[in-house]
């Protein structure tokens, strides 16, 4: 193998007291291309939504809402802030990947948290994935005084603040809740076939089976990815083991043991037998047109899935909550806290609180198809039936945490949840996944 | 002769069926593409758009095209210079036996295996204490630190074909280190240069973490970030998506188009071959 | 050659090979040494040396750091434990299929890129007309990047359309399956479409290294009456050994460390079917918070990846003697 030799070896002599030169000439124009390129990406880029920067500084907001319907409300409140706030220049830092196990939100917040690198405040789950990610490592700075300033502990439930607050503070404002344990169904189906929505799980498998024989699928089941059969799980725990006795779990008051979670596990085997059989090759987000195309009767989602319905112009559909938890609220808040050294600590603080007022949780949720957190909110007429009943609801019945989006436990113990679900929809073996589950508390440091 | 000619055709139709198999994603990429989200679905993946709607594209591009933009700043400086580097560093490793040159080069090679993943906090410390940290050229930077050691490899390989008479002719003739390297090896390295530029570019404009952990502000975001954050977190719009990914991987191909005989030549002549 | 050089120089320049010598200095001259070409070439090269020292190898010495400490919580935890993770690791199911999973993967993935690449430079070598559109077209996967090849193979890898469909319409029903979706399959789906991706290279280096077969020792085979068949299992494949030593490390470098493709299909799959060390790398930091686990699992991929490259690196090290 030959390299094609070009020029005489008499030409080197002539270049030989130039080649210094020459190079350093080379290294030059190479460093200035260089020097260019860097220049050109100096340059101001555009961001979105951007005021001029001068005297007001910024605002770095990191969340995961990137998909249709999330935008839209995070643009309605940062337009409310604008109008607050004007001359701040707000940096929409948002990526995709907050929930489930991809993460990569996460995990960027994690990275640049443990260099030192804070936002002026991100999005996080309010409860334990909150405060065992930043609160525990020191990185987050309590906000009592704005909700003194506010008067949050007034419009906020009492059961929201016991499962939020850490050490006696408050560290994040939630700026929405969502509810985790309905059951969404097609209402054509249902008359179709003479149903009624079901209120016990022995309703449930009934309807089931008779599905069955028409070839509907019952239950929509996505679990190419560890995340719903964890969701799925949840709420048959509630359903089983009541608002009391489910919280427990996750305090270490309730031992995994019990033969209540046996009962659940099985309840959960039944499930998966009416699920549709390729529920391991899909994902959660991909069978919920399942429901909207009539293959499967319903689906247990969390009330995201309403935007969805609507988004798919989809109007046959109705809701209860999962069989044998009527009366409790599983809920989950997406919320706002203020980290130590926010580059920008009043822009961070004047964002916390705005998500904390009417008038930014009246903005934000109707968009986003949560309800607010404030109790006393919730009066605009942009809401929709299922909001409004839902706001009922959340004042009336037992609110409890939901653990697969992080207000119940730490995010490792999520983990350590969902990968044991994901197992057990694979193999449906309930001794080992009991077994597992136990495991995973006993890590997470909770129970014995 | 038949049985020749038989041959032939059967070579041919292994040929096609290959071509076939690496060209069917793209197809269902492309196709996806080009549907409105109300006709994507799994079950109908194969069938052909009913038109060509192109609104998929145009919802996609405004939501991709800053970043689009961004990944050309990051990737072209970044696979030059990290090319440069490499071929510098490859004609040391090749031609100049100082003590020690070994065990570096393989010392260096092993960065090759470096799991980016595991290095990510201490990256953005460092980054973060030389102000290089949410810049630009930061990642630039970055990316030719962890480029270096492979772009070096492929001139080592490259250069180390070329005879070590044609050196000793030009030492003898007065050309020193940098001269050797300008008249000999660099006109000489075009076909390496297409390998490294080739490999550099591809590898740099779809990098997702490097990009994602040391740019957080999104508007310098590469386009890999762009086309993640088309994804919602509880539905995907598919065919956003996919067109997303086809205006991501649009450049890389284009490169490999432009540079493609050019890297024939620098694999033919040795870059790579160990 | 003037007459200054000395013998020894004059006898090395005439046997042809090995070192250039530094030349001689002139002691007289102050700051000869800036002429001195081997200090321009360790100059040269130092920066890029610093580079690597502090970005590669004072981060894997961090690395190991934490792997010897008990960070498993959000709050660091710097009490050294010695080797007590990596202890758990080996008992750790989840590890242990990881590491089953790479293995797997590996020879899969390998097999398909390597037997397929050569198979189709050796197709290519025939003299085909149409063969740079060929070429174009195997290649040309490697510029996507594996995010969006993960997600289009977890659409051709549905089990009610894609690939099981075709598999149908052309009556080979019988292939039917769940791809990654099944326990028993997992990753060893995974590693077609990531030989999809790399089986173009792979072909396009085979390609260069049969090019490089002279026609002289071509034209010889054939006078001995070697059949085209002969030729290729006789002499091409000894002579592109150093090919195939190169292959071998780039796609183990891909091997071990995959995770974006994973990642885009499926995660973990069921049962951790498809996890791979370096996801379970990625979330035992970042989302169980378990630093020191996760620098253990990296550790050990490094201790594999160290165990690559070093017969290619001795390779190296007798070419360079020679």
């Amino acid at each position: 193998m030959s390299v094609q030799t070009r020029g005489s070896s008499s030409s080197y002599l002539f270049a030989a007291r130039m080649d210094r030169r020459r190079f350093l000439r080379m290294a030059l124009g190479t460093a200035g291309l260089a020097a260019v390129g860097a220049t050109v990406g100096f340059s101001p880029a555009p961001s979105r939504g951007a005021a001029p920067a001068a005297e007001g500084g910024k605002l770095e907001i990191f969340s995961w809402w990137t998909a249709p319907g999330e935008v839209e409300a995070l643009n309605a409140l940062y337009d409310l802030y604008k109008q607050q706030n004007p001359g701040v220049e707000i940096i929409n830092a948002a990526l995709a990947g907050g929930t489930g196990a991809g993460g990569n939100m996460k995990a960027v917040l994690q990275t640049r948290m443990l260099a030192g690198q804070p936002p002026d405040s991100f999005q996080v789950h309010l409860g334990h994935e909150l405060i065992d990610s930043h609160v525990k490592a020191g990185r987050m700075e309590p906000i009592d005084d704005i909700y003194a300033s506010l008067g949050l502990n007034d419009v906020f439930p009492k059961g929201l603040l016991d499962n939020s607050s850490y050490d006696g503070h408050q560290w994040s404002v939630p700026v929405n809740i969502h509810r985790s344990n309905i059951l969404w169904y097609n209402t054509k189906i249902f008359n179709d076939n003479g149903l009624t929505p079901p209120a016990t799980w022995d309703d449930y498998f009934a309807i089931a089976e008779k599905l069955k024989a028409k070839g509907i699928v019952m239950a929509a089941l996505g679990e190419s990815s560890p995340g719903e059969t964890g969701h799925y799980f949840e709420t048959v725990l509630q359903s089983v083991l009541g608002a009391d006795a489910y919280k427990g779990l996750w305090t270490g008051a309730t031992a995994w043991t019990d033969s209540r979670i046996t009962d659940a596990l099985n309840i959960m085997k039944r499930i998966l037998d009416y699920a549709n059989p390729d529920y391991l090759s899909v994902a959660w987000g991909d069978v919920a047109e399942m429901v909207v195309k009539g293959t499967a009767a319903t689906q247990i989602d969390g009330d995201w899935r309403n935007g969805y319905y609507k988004g798919k112009q989809f109007s046959d559909y109705s809701w209860v909550p999962v069989p044998g938890t009527k009366g409790i609220y599983s809920a989950l808040a997406d919320s706002f806290g203020l980290p130590k050294g926010a580059p920008d600590r009043d822009n961070a603080i004047a964002w916390v609180k705005l998500c904390g007022t009417r008038e930014g949780q009246d903005a934000f949720n109707p968009l986003k198809g949560s309800i607010p957190a404030r109790t006393d909110a919730g009066q605009s007429p942009n809401y929709d039936d299922y909001q409004k009943q839902a706001m009922q609801d959340f004042k009336t019945n037992t609110i409890v945490p939901s653990v697969v989006h992080g207000f119940a436990a730490k995010e490792s113990w999520v983990t350590d949840y969902v990968n044991a679900m994901n197992a057990f929809a694979t193999n449906r073996d309930v001794a080992a996944t009991q077994n597992a589950l136990v495991q995973a508390a006993a890590d997470a440091g909770v129970g014995s | 002769m038949r049985a020749l000619a038989l041959s032939r055709v059967a070579i041919y139709l292994v040929l096609i069926a290959f071509a076939l198999y690496f060209l069917m994603p793209i197809y269902v990429l492309v196709v996806t593409g080009l549907k409105p989200f109300s006709d994507v679905s799994f079950i109908d993946m194969w069938h052909p758009p009913r038109s060509l709607y192109l609104g998929s594209f145009a919802t996609a591009w405004p939501l991709v095209s800053a970043n689009f933009w961004n990944s050309f700043r990051i990737t072209v400086p970044a696979a030059l210079i990290s090319s440069l580097i490499g071929s510098m560093n490859g004609y040391i490793f090749a031609k100049w036996r100082f003590r020690y040159s070994n065990l570096l080069f393989m010392l260096v090679l092993f960065g090759i295996f470096l799991p980016y993943q595991g290095i990510l906090i201490p990256l953005v410390q460092i980054l973060q204490k030389v102000g290089l940290y949410g810049s630009i050229p930061g990642l630039i930077f970055v990316h030719c630190v962890f480029g270096m050691p492979i772009t070096a490899l492929i001139f080592r390989s490259y250069f180390a074909t070329v005879p070590d008479e044609m050196v000793d002719a030009a030492k003898i003739d007065g050309a020193g280190f940098f001269g050797i390297y300008r008249w000999i090896m660099l006109p000489l390295s075009m076909p390496a240069f297409a390998v490294a530029l080739i490999w550099q570019f591809t590898t740099i404009w779809n990098d997702f973490l490097l990009g994602v952990v040391v740019l957080s502000n999104p508007a310098l975001a590469p386009i890999t970030v762009a086309v993640n954050n088309l994804a919602g977190s509880f539905f995907v719009q598919w065919n956003v998506q996919m067109a997303g990914a086809v205006i991501a991987a649009a450049p890389t191909i284009a490169v490999y188009l432009l540079l493609g005989r050019l890297f024939m030549r620098g694999l033919l002549a040795g870059a790579l071959k160990g | 050659m003037p007459a200054s050089v000395p013998d020894s120089t004059r006898a090395r320049a005439q046997a042809g090979g090995g070192a250039i010598p530094a030349p001689v200095a002139a002691r007289r001259a102050p700051w000869s040494w800036l002429r001195n070409d081997n200090f321009w070439a360790i100059a040269v090269l130092s920066p890029s040396l610093v580079a690597v020292a502090i970005f590669i190898y004072a981060f894997i010495l961090w690395t190991i750091y934490i792997s010897l400490v008990g960070w498993n919580d959000i709050v660091p935890n710097y009490e050294f434990v010695g080797l007590r993770n990596f202890q758990r690791l080996s008992q750790n199911p989840r590890y242990l299929i990881d590491l089953a999973n790479t293995a797997k993967f590996t020879v899969l993935f390998m097999a398909q890129c390597i037997g397929f690449g050569f198979l189709l430079a050796v197709l290519l070598d025939q003299r085909i007309k149409g063969e740079s559109i060929f070429r174009t077209i195997y290649i040309f996967p490697f510029a996507i990047s594996a995010i969006v090849t993960g997600v289009a193979w977890r659409w051709l890898m549905y089990p009610n359309s894609g690939i099981n469909l075709l598999f149908d319409s052309v009556g080979l029903g019988i292939l039917k399956n769940s791809w990654f979706a099944d326990p028993n399959i997992g990753i060893m789906a995974v590693s077609i479409p990531a030989a999809w991706q790399m089986t173009g290279y792979t072909m396009a280096l085979y390609l260069a290294g049969l090019r490089g077969i002279s026609q002289e020792l071509r034209e010889a085979a054939k006078i001995d009456g070697a059949s085209g068949w002969q030729f290729y299992r006789y002499i091409a494949v000894p002579l592109v050994t150093p090919v195939t030593l190169t292959v071998f490390v780039i796609l183990g470098v891909i091997s071990l460390r995959l995770f974006d493709l994973t990642a885009a299909m499926t995660s973990s799959g069921p049962a951790f079917a498809d996890d791979t060390p370096a996801f379970f790398m990625f979330q035992a930091t970042f989302q169980k918070n378990n630093f020191s686990q996760g620098a253990s699992i990296a550790v050990t991929m490094l201790i594999l990846a160290a165990g690559l490259i070093i017969p290619y690196l001795r390779s190296i090290h007798l070419e360079a003697q020679r």
